[in-house]
């Protein structure tokens, strides 16, 4: 019958980049993969850093400058009209994106990064963080947000996620 | 589609093994899919995470994402990890008769 463990699966996340729309991907789709009874590592990495640094996580921010995703129909304007980048120099503007999505994750009952950074700690996975990106930015695992289980160099991370499926964002 | 028996009584399963229809669930097919799951032995805090889920999925008509039942069934993401090991969220809709949830957390 349908047991969860017959296909068990590493999944590994590469965790590159500190704007709020990139760090929910992997967050999302761990969490996906632990419900499903799947082994979760995330490695936190470059500007990814950001997502487990306790000063950075509660304010990371999406900017509409050069986004072409980013259009006027977030906001509810009908059409294809796009935010002219002019616009998005404007102060506050990074603000008002970043709350604007703020707002559309918390209708959608999905929970802010931290506190998805300790669920996904609490339910088994392991998160580190990468050796040179904390030397680069001058770190230390005190900085970081509980959960955070070591700070690691790349060879460990491709040593401990042998076997693994590997996911970069 | 196939029909098959779960704790004497006669059911409808998906191919992954989920009821189709959870009017026909009982506490002693809960007991007997739980051990298909390797959960030998339903305990309280294992019924009141089922029973809620029975209860949401009545409501609402899909069965609660684990986020809502930490969120609402008093139990703590390490606590439902730990009752159901190894995929809970696919193993406790299935125990309560339910089909998998349908949201993303």
């Amino acid at each position: 019958m349908a047991d969860n463990n017959n296909n068990h699966r590493n999944i590994a996340f590469i965790c590159s980049k500190g704007d709020l729309a990139m760090a929910y991907p992997a967050l999302i789709m761990g969490w996906a993969a632990l419900g499903n009874g799947h082994d979760v590592t995330l490695f936190f990495t470059f500007w990814g850093m950001d997502i487990i640094n306790k000063a950075r996580v509660d304010n990371l921010e999406i900017t509409p400058v050069a986004n072409t995703s980013m259009k006027m129909s977030m906001m509810g304007v009908p059409g294809n009209l796009g935010i002219p980048n002019v616009m998005g120099i404007i102060p506050g503007m990074t603000a008002f994106a970043t709350k604007l999505m703020n707002d559309k994750m918390k209708k959608l009952e999905v929970p802010p990064v931290r506190e998805y950074l300790q669920m996904l700690a609490d339910a088994g996975a392991k998160l580190y963080a990468c050796k040179m990106s904390v030397d680069m930015f001058g770190l230390t695992k005190d900085d970081f947000v509980d959960g955070v289980q070591d700070i690691v160099t790349a060879a460990d991370f491709i040593d401990m996620t042998e076997g693994s499926q590997i996911i970069f964002v | 589609m196939a029909t098959r028996e779960i704790a004497g009584k006669t059911v409808q399963v998906n191919e992954e093994g989920f009821m189709t229809d959870p009017s026909l669930w009982t506490k002693e097919i809960a007991v007997e899919l739980a051990q298909e799951e390797g959960i030998s032995n339903l305990t309280p805090d294992h019924w009141k995470i089922i029973e809620y889920c029975r209860q949401t999925a009545a409501a609402s008509g899909s069965a609660p994402t684990l986020r809502n039942i930490t969120n609402n069934a008093g139990v703590s993401t390490k606590e439902l990890f730990s009752l159901f090991p190894k995929g809970p969220a696919k193993k406790v809709a299935r125990i309560s008769g339910l089909k998998k949830p349908e949201g993303c957390v």
